[in-house]
């Protein structure tokens, strides 16, 4: 419109001021023929333009938020997920909880041992790719007051040929259940086995490199250094690596109904005076003191069946893992309030232990949302070595520790899933994990994952 | 120590391998790889027709595979997103992570239905990126055989011309194919049918199906006695024709609302391999139409 305005105008001006009058008036009525009829063909274009579109519209189907709102995580768009887990717990009132015949682990669990009703730790999780060669994950367990790191780690994309690098705080990739949040669990508290070796599960502060071999049979090898401040270790300020674990999992199908990973592990970590409460001969309560070395093979299986490689009606998991830890070191005795008359920082001698034990579990899905599952778990005594008239001058006999006790633990639970998002589950074990005690529990719990979309690990 | 070594010193040295090899999601990408790469590539199929395609798990068995796969070719749009991204980043094969060229979405080149305009679990198990099941609209195969073709000269450029040659003959086939498709079906444009999922949303734009009701509530969500009894009137007053499932579904509940509501219950083959007939991409929609049309 505007070309056709100057157009006009530069006409105007151009023509000679001599001009006559009706030359003029001509000259007008011809430029504004032209502006009408241009401008009924740009209205006859433009509608066109605008039928064309409609049409374009109905014949193709309602694109598509997704190119707009891009839904897959990015730089910009992190995945969050939160798991909300929390339960009714009926048991018996035992005061400190420990396994007999194991040096107790203490420190880190998710809460599930109070009684009555509780909230166990609420997991956020965010990751994201950092950039095309790094992932980054962190996952904070939210607990009364208290956020813990469970996991904050970077992992290599681009490093190819089947290696990946982590670095970070990780869960260890020994065994299979240590690698498990437990929202993942199958039952609603860890293993015997686990909560013995590590309190629930093994943390690394450090890195882990692991390679894939390039074959059809499933083998993966992996290598761990790192911190070594959790138990069995003990924090030890020094400047190299305070753990350091090896682990190989081999892994395939058979037929298209049935699945399998097995692997072998084995973690090396020191402690320095690692605290475990005891009490003397005239039953004040003292603290034995561990300094040695600690190291701990775990061996792994789990098999899954699914008709045709179908789950979602029936399916079958079976689950073992069995442990070996040897333990030499220096054991002695303190006591911090100044009362015992045995223990001041006595030195009682050499320390050897070696322990084994274990757990197997079989969960069955037999109807569509529903599972009922079996674990048994396990503990031996094993050996301990150190020289009794040593120890036993300065602690009563009668401690836990000592004791050849073998705990035991059945448990039976039955879930119910509305679909991957929600879980209820019913859990009733009878718990022997310490002498003497007979403990029957019954746990109700809930599960509930919002945000992101969960991996399904194997 | 030493036999990791010689295993890691190895796999430096392992041949790069002669054939092009793929690692496809779905049967469907599985065939049509094996239509445009021939003889010059190996495909491997994680996941098989009697499968759910969301329930996959990250066996280690896909992991290995995918460590050794030049190229993976999947759905996208969310279909695996339970399994596929911790496989990836667990095969420690850099050249197929999202992004690079091994890694190719068959969902982006697609017009997608049902893209939600509200993204929230109470909708069920939505897909942001709409419904991800793209492969029973054959028009899709043909919008995702060209880049698909194309990528794979990229990562195996000496047989680019190859993998084109072919892409052209399959077009050509599959473009006169769908006629001969849409002639037969034209029957059936405007039957109203019930899904069990919205396994079929492409199937039914295509044809011109009406979908008048589904047995699960929501995305994901199993159906339940009350939503099945409602289900039973909106049949009749539909006048709905056929249930329809694909081989991995319940047929329990198909079963179930077929005798009440005197509706005749259809397993499509839904991919390939899920019937006798389905054996490749021109039998499964030559299989998918005679089920429609009733012949056995």
């Amino acid at each position: 419109m505007q070309r056709i305005a100057l157009f006009a105008l530069a006409a105007a001006l151009a023509s000679p001021a001599a001009a006559g009058d009706d030359d003029l008036k001509a000259l007008r009525e011809e430029v504004a023929q032209m502006k009408k009829a241009y401008e009924q063909r740009i209205e006859a274009l433009e509608q066109r333009l605008a039928a064309a579109e409609t049409h374009k519209e109905k014949s193709q189907p309602a694109q598509d938020g997704g190119s707009r709102a891009p839904a897959a995580a990015g730089g910009f768009n992190p995945e969050v997920s939160v798991i909300l887990q929390g339960q009714y717990r009926r048991m018996k009132d035992v005061p400190e909880r420990s396994i007999t015949g194991y040096w107790p682990a203490g420190g880190h669990d998710h809460g599930g041992d109070e009684r009555g009703f509780s909230v166990d730790s609420s997991e956020l999780i965010v990751s994201a790719n950092v950039n095309p060669y790094f992932r980054g994950l962190l996952n904070v367990a939210l607990k009364n007051g208290e956020a813990e790191v469970e996991e904050a780690y970077f992992q290599t994309l681009g490093l190819g040929r089947g290696f990946t690098l982590k670095g970070g705080r990780f869960l260890s990739g020994i065994g299979y259940i240590n690698e498990q949040h437990p929202h993942a669990w199958d039952f609603a508290d860890a293993p015997l086995m686990m909560k013995a070796l590590f309190g629930e599960h093994y943390g690394q502060d450090g890195l882990q490199l692991k390679w894939v071999a390039p074959t059809d049979l499933f083998m993966e090898f992996g290598a761990e250094i790192g911190r070594g401040a959790g138990f069995p270790g003990t924090d030890r300020n020094k400047n190299s690596a305070g753990a350091s674990a090896l682990f190989a999992h081999v892994g395939g199908d058979v037929g298209r109904s049935h699945a399998w990973r097995a692997g072998l592990s084995w973690l090396t970590t020191r402690a320095r005076e690692r605290e475990a409460h005891f009490e003397d001969l005239a039953a004040n309560e003292v603290e034995g003191l561990f300094t040695g070395r600690s190291r701990t093979w775990i061996a792994d299986f789990v098999w899954k069946w699914a008709p045709e490689g179908n789950p979602k009606q029936r399916n079958l998991k079976l689950q073992a893992e069995l442990f070996r830890r040897t333990e030499s070191g220096r054991f002695a005795c303190d006591d911090p309030a100044g009362v015992s008359p045995t223990c001041a920082g006595t030195e009682l001698g050499r320390l050897r232990s070696a322990q084994t034990g274990g757990y197997a579990q079989a969960v069955w899905q037999f109807m569509p949302q529903w599972r009922v599952g079996y674990r048994y778990d396990w503990l031996n005594a094993g050996s301990k070595r150190y020289d009794p008239a040593t120890v036993f001058a300065a602690l009563d006999p009668a401690n836990a520790y000592f004791s050849s006790y073998r705990p035991k633990r059945h448990s039976l639970m039955l879930d119910w899933s509305q679909d991957e998002f929600s879980r209820l589950r019913l859990q009733f074990a009878q718990d022997k994990s310490m002498q003497g005690v007979t403990d029957n529990q019954v746990t109700l719990q809930y599960i509930m994952s919002l945000g992101a979309h969960g991996a399904h690990k194997f | 120590m030493r036999r990791l070594c010689l295993l890691f010193l190895l796999s430096i040295a392992w041949p790069a391998h002669a054939e092009l090899r793929v690692f496809a999601c779905e049967p469907e990408w599985a065939a049509l790889a094996k239509e445009l790469g021939g003889d010059k590539v190996s495909v491997y199929s994680a996941t098989h027709a009697l499968q759910d395609p969301h329930r996959i798990e990250a066996r280690p068995s896909l992991i290995a595979r995918a460590r050794n796969a030049r190229l993976v070719a999947c759905t996208g749009a969310e279909l695996e997103a339970g399994w596929l991204p911790p496989v990836l980043r667990e095969s420690g094969n850099a050249g197929v992570q999202p992004g690079r060229p091994g890694y190719f979405e068959a969902a982006q080149f697609v017009v997608r239905l049902e893209v939600p305009t509200k993204i929230d679990r109470s909708e069920g198990d939505v897909h942001a990126s709409g419904n991800p099941h793209i492969q029973l609209d054959p028009r899709n195969l043909l919008a995702v055989a060209a880049p698909l073709a194309q990528r794979m000269g990229e990562l195996d450029a000496a047989n680019a011309a190859f993998y084109a040659g072919r892409h052209n003959a399959f077009a050509d086939r599959m473009r006169a194919a769908i006629a001969r498709w849409e002639g037969e079906a034209a029957g059936l444009r405007g039957m109203r049918v019930i899904a069990q999922h919205k396994s079929f949303s492409y199937l039914f734009h295509w044809l011109g199906l009406v979908e008048a009701g589904t047995l699960e509530p929501k995305p994901g969500i199993e159906p339940g006695s009350a939503h099945l009894a409602q289900l039973i009137a909106q049949a009749k007053a539909q006048q709905a024709k056929l249930i329809l499932r694909t081989p991995f579904d319940s047929p329990r509940p198909g079963e179930w609302l077929a005798e009440r509501a005197g509706l005749r219950l259809v397993t499509l083959p839904f991919t390939v391999g899920g019937s006798e007939r389905a054996q490749d991409l021109f039998g499964l929609f030559d299989d998918t139409i005679a089920r429609l049309k009733g012949a056995p």
